[in-house]
């Protein structure tokens, strides 16, 4: 008789949150594991479920708009130059020149600020906690621009319906300019050198949790985790919002440079490539800013679009972000559907460790390379 | 009988420091305060009672010292400042820290073995805390000079792995089972490459006695084991990275791994019972820092002979003794806070390896090339002349 009959193995149901370091919110993974292999993973959501779409039924327009803020409360920029610009389509608004310019630059400075964080946390996700402290040093110089343009660090409610809330002054626009050379290119060589081409991270994260082409698409990925998994959409190409179409800039895509295409590697380093790229749309969009009014005057005060439809997507830091705004043209929105990126991307973990070969440490690796934030997948 | 291979093997051979003539009891229990002439067992016994205090002392200063160190080391990595409220630069936190820490309630699980629950941090401590005994702290500062000092190190380490498999067991948690499983394949794992580390330095040493080991030091930093050859270098870095390994420390943090496991084996305890775990985490890592010094770094040797010879002629008075003492302590230590130094660097730069890539380190990388160094090593001091006096030659044994 084998030695290992006598031993009684059994496999363990073990819960992983809602409380945990790891999942990035209240989420909960549900791991049936075989010691440290993983057999099979089930999700579970909503434990951050506010009621966004039917409470957008009972507010008028301009009130939406904080909400929106509370969804993707890492890129709140994105989130209200979703729905704002969706509205304006239904009402055919022409925003002012001086608007587009100062959404483009928040936009980009939001996308940046989240993917430090998504950087940051994603390295404390595999044990080494320093380059957290080092991305939240950098994300507060971004969070004290905003303040100072808004008044707000994480909320900002700043994009409106017809423009932005406020002007941007000059000094403002100094202390990006600053942030901007300060950050690119020496911080992002920095970070490169301290965590992304670090051995062990490499073996943590190269040929983990491979999101093949056709997976990414089946599944309705968007953002950096399609693209990590080498597909060239970004919609800010290929369908240019705001006046994205007036700047040059490059899509970063993963090639599997470290281990397979589509890899956790892949997609964390096109967000740091995302970053670089950011700070080029940045660095145009203050160069031309022009003079005006920052703000459509009329839509500031009533919004009253006609009856119909409308379906507006914007590229969030985290993909596509979908408003299907229904008005029946009165000042409160019929219906609001939102497309949330992290919903979508976050489905595809149970599909991703089901096959097996996955350890309990790949799992923590997973979920951090997906960089869901769990106020936009329960909204 | 004099080939090295020989004397590590009859481990009761080895050589004892004449100690004026005392017996084996005494011996074994001889003060930090020197040879003492007490023979009698209450001298001894008070000598021991003393050694312990002093012993205890220290884990305990050091403990304070290295938490305040290590949250100003990471705070400066992170561009931040740490602790500054408590006393100048906050050097009193630890304190605060350490008071907040008694008086919190124990809590102890409803459904924990509660027996197992209460022993295991003490078993872990007192693990930690026994393999200072053999552990010179400077010269004629020993606890106990065994003369299997450095066996006895490697086999009472052992202890401290049975208390975290109690620790994990008894909590009745399923992340903490996890981590002591984890904890169990890793250090059990990981004293394999420590144990021929040991062996290869015991058998260029030609004895087990700490004490002996760093009297073969003397001189210029040359004659430190590490520079001995480069077969002693190589196993000087297979240990230090084992030992990282052994205290649990980052790259190798996996049984404690806060964001997989939560708090690993001690996720349950809370107020004094986690402060021995932390405890005993800081004064491992003491233990393995002083151990590389003495077995490698030249002990309390500072490498300069001008200042290791105060104190040590035959006419020194007694304050050049005192001070000669205290000098060489305070080389000792500074050098295993060095070290120190070093494990906190590598834990706030490296994210952590996974299980199986911790293994592979371990069975494939570490323990092929420490054996390779233990039988290179002997090689090389058989054929330069092992035991020829090493002030004759330079670096590796390359006559000056």
């Amino acid at each position: 008789m084998p030695a290992t009959d006598d031993i009684r193995t059994e496999e363990m149901l073990l819960n992983m949150g809602p409380q945990h370091p790891s999942t990035h919110g209240v989420f909960r993974v549900v791991i049936r594991t075989d010691g440290e292999m993983i057999l099979e993973t089930e999700s579970h959501i909503g434990y951050l479920h506010r009621c966004f779409e039917k409470i957008a039924e009972n507010v008028s327009y301009l009130q939406v708009v904080p909400y929106t803020d509370r969804m993707d409360y890492l890129a709140a920029m994105i989130n209200n130059l979703g729905f704002a610009e969706g509205v304006e389509k239904l009402m055919q608004l022409e925003v002012p020149e001086r608007a587009q310019y100062i959404r483009i630059i928040v936009c980009e400075l939001n996308r940046i600020a989240s993917h430090l964080l998504a950087f940051g946390t994603y390295g404390m996700d595999l044990g080494a906690i320093t380059p957290f402290l080092h991305a939240f040093r950098d994300r507060e110089k971004l969070l004290k621009i905003f303040e100072k343009i808004c008044g707000q660090r994480l909320n900002y409610s700043y994009v409106r319906i017809g423009g932005v809330a406020f002007d941007i002054t000059e000094e403002m626009l100094r202390d990006i300019e600053d942030f901007c050379n300060y950050f690119e290119p020496e911080v992002l060589d920095e970070f490169d050198r301290l965590l992304s081409y670090n051995g062990i991270f490499i073996a943590r994260t190269a040929n983990v949790g491979v999101i093949p082409k056709e997976m990414a698409i089946d599944f309705g990925l968007t953002g950096p985790n399609l693209r990590g998994s080498g597909v060239k959409r970004d919609l800010r190409k290929d369908e240019p919002y705001c006046i994205y179409d007036r700047f040059t800039f490059d899509v970063p895509v993963g090639s599997g440079e470290n281990g397979t295409t589509g890899d956790c590697w892949d997609r964390y380093m096109v967000r740091i490539r995302e970053m670089r790229q950011s700070i080029n749309i940045v660095r145009q969009a203050l160069a031309a800013v022009p003079d005006g009014s920052f703000i459509d005057k009329k839509a500031s005060k009533t919004v009253k679009p006609p009856k119909g439809e409308v379906y507006h997507k914007v590229e969030g830091a985290r993909g596509e972000l979908g408003f299907h705004i229904v008005s029946d043209g009165t000042a409160i929105p019929y219906r609001v559907k939102t497309r949330g990126p992290s919903f979508c991307n976050i489905s595809i973990l149970d599909s991703m460790t089901q096959d097996g070969g996955v350890m309990l440490a790949d799992v923590v690796a997973i979920i951090g390379s997906l960089d869901i934030v769990m106020g936009e997948v329960d909204r | 009988m004099n080939s090295p291979l020989f004397i590590a093997l009859d481990v009761n051979h080895g050589t004892l420091p004449a100690a004026n003539g005392a017996n084996y009891f005494e011996n074994l229990f001889v003060s930090v305060f020197g040879y003492s002439t007490a023979g009698t067992v209450l001298g001894a016994g008070l000598a021991m009672f003393l050694a312990c205090l002093a012993v205890f002392g220290f884990v305990n200063v050091f403990a304070l010292f290295a938490v305040w160190l290590e949250r100003k080391v990471s705070a400066h990595m992170q561009c931040r400042l740490g602790p500054m409220e408590v006393g100048p630069h906050g050097v009193l936190q630890t304190i605060a820290d350490g008071v907040k820490l008694t008086v919190k309630e124990d809590i102890i699980p409803k459904v924990a073995d509660k027996p197992l629950f209460i022993i295991a941090p003490a078993i872990v401590f007192a693990g930690t805390f026994i393999r200072f005994v053999p552990l010179p702290f400077s010269q004629y500062a020993t606890a106990a000079d065994l003369n299997l000092g450095l066996f006895f190190i490697a086999s009472v380490g052992s202890v401290e792995v049975l208390g975290v498999i109690m620790a994990g067991w008894s909590s009745n948690n399923k992340w903490s089972l996890l981590g002591t499983i984890r904890t169990a394949t890793q250090m059990v794992s990981y004293e394999i490459p420590i144990g021929i580390a040991f062996v290869t330095v015991a058998v260029s040493a030609g004895s087990l006695s700490l004490n002996e080991i760093v009297g073969q030091q003397e001189g210029w930093f040359f004659n430190w084991f590490v520079f001995r050859n480069p077969f002693l270098m190589t196993v000087s870095i297979v240990y230090l990275i084992a030992a990282l390994a052994e205290c649990k420390r980052s790259p190798f943090d996996l049984p404690e791994a806060e964001s997989e496991l939560v708090s690993g084996f001690h996720t349950e305890y809370s107020g004094i019972r986690f402060a021995l775990f932390f405890l005993a985490e800081y004064a491992a890592m003491y233990i393995v820092s002083a151990v590389a010094v003495v077995i490698f770094l030249g002990g309390w040797w500072s490498g300069i002979p001008a200042i290791d010879q105060i104190g040590m002629g035959q006419g020194a008075s007694t304050f050049e003794v005192v001070l000669g003492i205290l000098i060489k302590a305070h080389v000792l230590i500074g050098k295993a806070i060095g070290i120190v130094f070093v494990q906190m660097w590598i834990r706030w730069t490296l994210p952590r390896v996974r299980l199986d890539q911790m293994m592979y380190l371990c069975w494939k990388v570490l323990l092929p090339i420490s054996l390779v160094c233990l039988v290179g090593s002997a090689m090389w001091d058989l054929a330069m002349g092992a035991f020829a006096d090493s002030n004759e030659y330079f670096l590796f044994f390359i006559p000056k």
